[in-house]
């Protein structure tokens, strides 16, 4: 698939122009405006001469997709896919195809250096291809629970090496030497006697006629042999992203495209009485006003319903949308309201609740203490607020639907387009943009079904936008959610007893009827999976019944969880007398691997999707991560009043982390970090920079959620409505100092995007503890910090 | 609402705009020019996803109405440097800034206005210019060494 031969075949047939043409303005791609590499550098500057308007990233790479699917370039003589996620063109062109989604966390890098590193791929001559939805072909495409390394790592080495092991026998084979005779190394394979060397691409035509290499001459890479896994990697989208050319979801644009903008029922089950859309048909722009179906509660993926203005632009629709008048029936969540909510909750737990966890007898041991201690706290409904606002475009011709979206899971996007609209799976295409954040908002392909719907009904192109307030008040949003925690001591201070309930609304409340409250399984979500040795331990689920759409959210449950345990075990620390990092030392107790399936966890006995086996709980891990961290930060070294540090050490999608923060609280409660130290042991790295920026970023991320961020329900309805007053974490407060450690590991892979929020959240509370003497409960912290140095310590 | 076509220079390229006079800037650039790299983040001014120049200062586009800017240029970060290599967006490659990176556009709009005004930013200076850019990702902490390391550069 080399330019030259590429470049007539658009030019010469006007529908797969159209079909290439995104924007249809003035948008020329400079040359370095790539997303990997020289090969396609040539390719856009082609295109750009032939006239042809292009947008980079993702896009542009689709672009080459649609084409090669127009015109089966696979097929052609020059191409060659040896394995699902690798092409090899004859011209030596590596394309990789990415088949995660792109959220910040950096996959579009990370998958293709492992690939590339084990093929001895020249990683100047690779490039990187988006995959559309195709779970069959690529293996899960749902970019959720951190799961891409963890899941994918070994059969990204074993893909690369399976590639590398095919052009070594056929260099082998035209030379007539034997395999094991010659190496792949940097873009060619050499002979070792004689020193010749065949580029991978002289070798594609020889390999495609040739078997697959057997399983024993497919040797994955020794760790000295490795190039690129396990070190910094530079990403592979700067270009595009630091000069506006990628294209995230809201940037596709095709031709003949309208736009539409959504009035949905305020409250969750909502339905439209009656519309009057006189005066929105009078916007200059306006082109249609839509009816939406509502989906009856619990909707799980489908769209809320509503009324759709159609317009020539975005503005236009927003104008229109507030110009129409709507008679809602609000429904039997009509009053919900957050601070009732609160009470049921509080309530809830505490009464004993359905058992998640059960390790001796928690009841008697508390009883038979020396010394209790109890505390609750609350953590309010979280929105994932990410940047880019949902948006999808939608194309159905000819009973065929095509999406382009930033979804992280395109295999759900594509089922469930294909449930919404009565049409066979085989018939929808779901092209995956870049995701402007998405912290698992964009699991959810509701956003996807209104555009496909909207495109049927109108029969043009049509993009659906999101605006700020839709995104806050119409979302997936994080359980609001209580704990109760005991614990008893004895006379030493060692902890004998632990009794943990907490209640929240459940995900599960999306997807089914009548769901009581969390199950069993949540728990498993940095509840029930904590690394303490406490002999009496009983961790319980209490009923909460769900008034609004619940989705996952970076980290879940583990968000709540983690800031309730680590908050706990800091109280604990306290009232003991003792160093926080001590005492979370001596609560582990002696290094041990725990199967919990078979130590007190109930059936289902979950794991992160892992097996126990390959992950037990490590006490050990948990140990060496919190006094690395402890080292690193000065932990134990004086502060002035008003400054403090926090510890929180928390294992969650099979990886342990430990936070130190330290906070400075100035007289007024605001609270800024001026440094944090993170200690992290997730087995193996493959992308050592990208793993610290997601550490950063979770950091940042728990600072909104705990000292900001609040979502709360008046009369069913969303209070917050833009960041204005749905708070985040912005410059001035933001860390200056993240230290962060990765242990060195040749470890089973854990998660990286998410763990390092939970123990972020309690190390940042319990440093304000340390820094002014008050122990926040509730979140956000907000303003409950104002007048601290009046206020007396508890 | 009718009125005199607006007359505008968008990255060194003169445009006529003769349509709706409250439309704000953000829309026109991105659904009638197809310049998306300012994003809609929020329509309110809070963000600063839409970051853009309007005669060299750093404004927010998405509540600029298109009535207000006859005569005015725009530039937008397609615009900002002819072959993508300003200071700071060779600042931002080198340290890495970006993770989602669709604030990134705008998060490099405002430190150009304010490196621009101020070559040599204080700790505090960045603090207060940059403190209306959200980015949910967490790359603060990379976006001050970018902008410090393109000072130094600079200088």
């Amino acid at each position: 698939m080399s330019a030259r031969d590429f470049l007539p075949w658009l030019a010469a047939d006007p529908s797969a122009m159209a079909d290439s043409v995104l924007h249809e303005a003035t948008h020329m791609v400079p040359e370095h405006d790539d997303t990997v590499n020289a090969g396609r550098r040539d390719l856009v500057k082609m295109l750009g001469m032939g006239g042809l308007l292009v947008a980079a990233g993702p896009l542009g790479v689709r672009r080459l997709e649609a084409a090669d699917r127009l015109f089966g370039i696979r097929g052609a003589a020059e191409s060659w896919e040896p394995h699902a996620y690798v092409r090899i063109a004859e011209d030596g062109i590596v394309t990789i195809l990415c088949h995660r989604s792109e959220m910040g966390q950096g996959i579009r890098t990370t998958m293709p250096m492992i690939i590339a590193d084990e093929m001895e791929a020249d990683w100047s001559k690779c490039r990187v291809m988006q995959a559309d939805g195709d779970e069959k072909k690529y293996g899960s495409q749902n970019t959720d629970g951190s799961t891409s390394i963890r899941d994918f790592l070994f059969k990204y080495r074993e893909a690369g090496a399976t590639v590398r092991a095919l052009l070594e026998d056929a260099a082998a084979k035209e030379w007539a030497v034997s395999a094991d005779t010659v190496k792949a190394r940097n873009g060619v394979v050499v002979h070792e006697f004689t020193g010749r060397t065949k580029a991978f691409g002289a070798l594609v035509a020889t390999a495609r006629g040739i078997a697959m290499p057997a399983k024993e001459r497919v040797r994955v890479k020794q760790p000295a042999e490795r190039r690129w896994q396990g070190r910094k990697m530079t990403s592979i989208d700067l270009v595009p992203v630091t000069t506006g050319r990628a294209t995230y979801g809201a940037d596709v644009a095709l031709p003949g495209m309208m736009t539409a903008v959504i009035a949905r029922p305020p409250v969750w089950g909502g339905k439209v009485v009656s519309v009057d859309d006189s005066a929105a048909l009078k916007v200059a722009g306006v082109e249609r006003v839509v009816r939406i179906p509502e989906t009856p509660i619990p909707g799980a993926y489908l769209p809320l319903g509503g009324v759709a203005v159609v317009a020539k632009n975005t503005w236009a629709a927003i104008k229109g949308r507030d110009a129409l008048t709507i008679t809602w029936d609000h429904g039997p969540n009509a009053s919900y309201d957050s601070t009732a909510y609160k009470a049921t909750l509080m309530e809830s737990v505490r009464k004993p609740g359905q058992a998640g966890r059960t390790n001796g007898d928690a009841d008697a041991a508390l009883a038979s203490a020396s010394r209790k201690l109890s505390a609750e706290y609350y953590v309010p409904h979280l929105s994932h607020a990410q940047m880019e606002p949902v948006a999808a475009v939608a194309r159905v011709e000819g009973g065929k639907v095509e999406a382009w979206a930033p979804t992280q899971s395109p295999q759900d996007a594509r089922n469930t387009l294909a449930q919404y609209l009565k049409v066979d799976a085989a018939n929808v295409t779901v092209h995956v943009t870049l995701l402007g954040g998405a912290f698992g908002r964009k699991s959810k392909p509701d956003f996807i079904c209104e555009a496909a719907y909207l495109a049927r009904e109108v029969g043009a192109p049509v993009r659906v936008q999101w605006t700020r307030e839709d995104d806050l008040r119409n979302s997936y949003l994080h359980s609001v959610a209580a704990h109760h925690l005991e614990a008893g001591m004895d006379g030493s201070g060692k902890v004998t007893a632990w009794l943990h309930r907490s209640a929240y609304p459940s995900i599960s409340a999306t997807f089914a009827p009548n769901v009581p409250g969390p199950g069993p399984d949540e728990l498993t979500n940095g509840a029930s999976d904590i690394p303490f040795d406490i002999a009496n331990m009983s961790v319980e689920a209490c009923p909460a019944v769900a008034h609004t759409r619940i989705g996952w959210y970076r980290s879940v449950n583990a968000i709540h969880h983690g800031f309730a345990i680590g908050s706990f075990v800091d109280e604990l620390a306290h009232a003991a007398g003792k160093d926080s990092v001590a005492f979370l030392v001596s609560l582990m107790g002696k290094d041990r691997q725990v199967d919990l399936s078979k130590a007190g966890l109930v059936a289902p006995a979950s794991n992160y999707g892992a097996s126990w086996t390959d992950h037990p709980l490590d006490s050990g891990r948990a140990r060496r991560v919190l006094q690395l961290a402890a080292e690193k930060s000065g932990w134990g070294t004086s502060l002035p009043r008003g400054r403090g540090r926090g510890v929180a050490v928390h294992r969650s999608f099979l990886s342990y982390i430990t936070m130190v923060v330290e906070v400075e609280v100035l007289p007024d409660g605001t609270v800024l970090v001026p440094r944090a130290t993170v200690a992290v042991d997730a087995g193996f790295v493959a992308n050592p920079d990208r793993a610290k920026a997601q550490m950063e970023g979770a950091l940042v991320m728990a600072m909104s959620n705990t000292l900001y961020s609040e979502i709360s329900f008046q009369q069913g309805t969303v209070v917050q409505s833009n960041y204005r007053d749905y708070q985040v974490t912005r410059m001035r407060a933001a860390p200056r100092v993240v230290d962060v450690h990765l242990v060195e590991s040749e470890g089973l892979p854990g998660g990286i995007g998410e763990p390092g929020v939970p123990p972020a959240g309690a190390a940042i509370a319990n440093a304000i503890y340390a820094a002014t003497g008050v122990r926040v409960r509730e979140l956000p912290v907000g303003r409950q910090l104002a007048g601290w140095q009046s206020k007396a310590t508890e | 609402m009718s009125s005199a076509p607006i007359t505008l220079t968008v990255n060194g390229t003169r445009h006529t705009f003769d349509g709706d006079p409250t439309m704000p800037l953000l829309w026109y650039l991105r659904d009638e020019l197809a310049l998306t790299g300012a994003k809609y983040g929020c329509g309110i001014t809070s963000c600063g996803s839409c970051t853009v120049h309007v005669d060299g200062q750093p404004v927010r586009a998405c509540t600029r109405r298109m009535g207000s800017l006859d005569g005015v240029s725009v530039t937008t970060i397609e615009g900002l440097h002819p072959t993508g290599e300003h200071p700071l967006q060779l600042a931002w490659r080198e340290i890495d800034v970006p993770q989602c990176g669709f604030c990134q556009p705008g998060q490099i709009m405002q430190a150009a206005g304010l490196l621009r005004n101020n070559p040599k930013p204080t700790d505090q200076d960045i603090d207060t210019a940059m403190n209306n850019i959200i980015c949910r990702c967490g790359t603060y902490p990379r976006i001050r060494a970018a902008i410090k390391a393109a000072a130094e550069k600079r200088s």
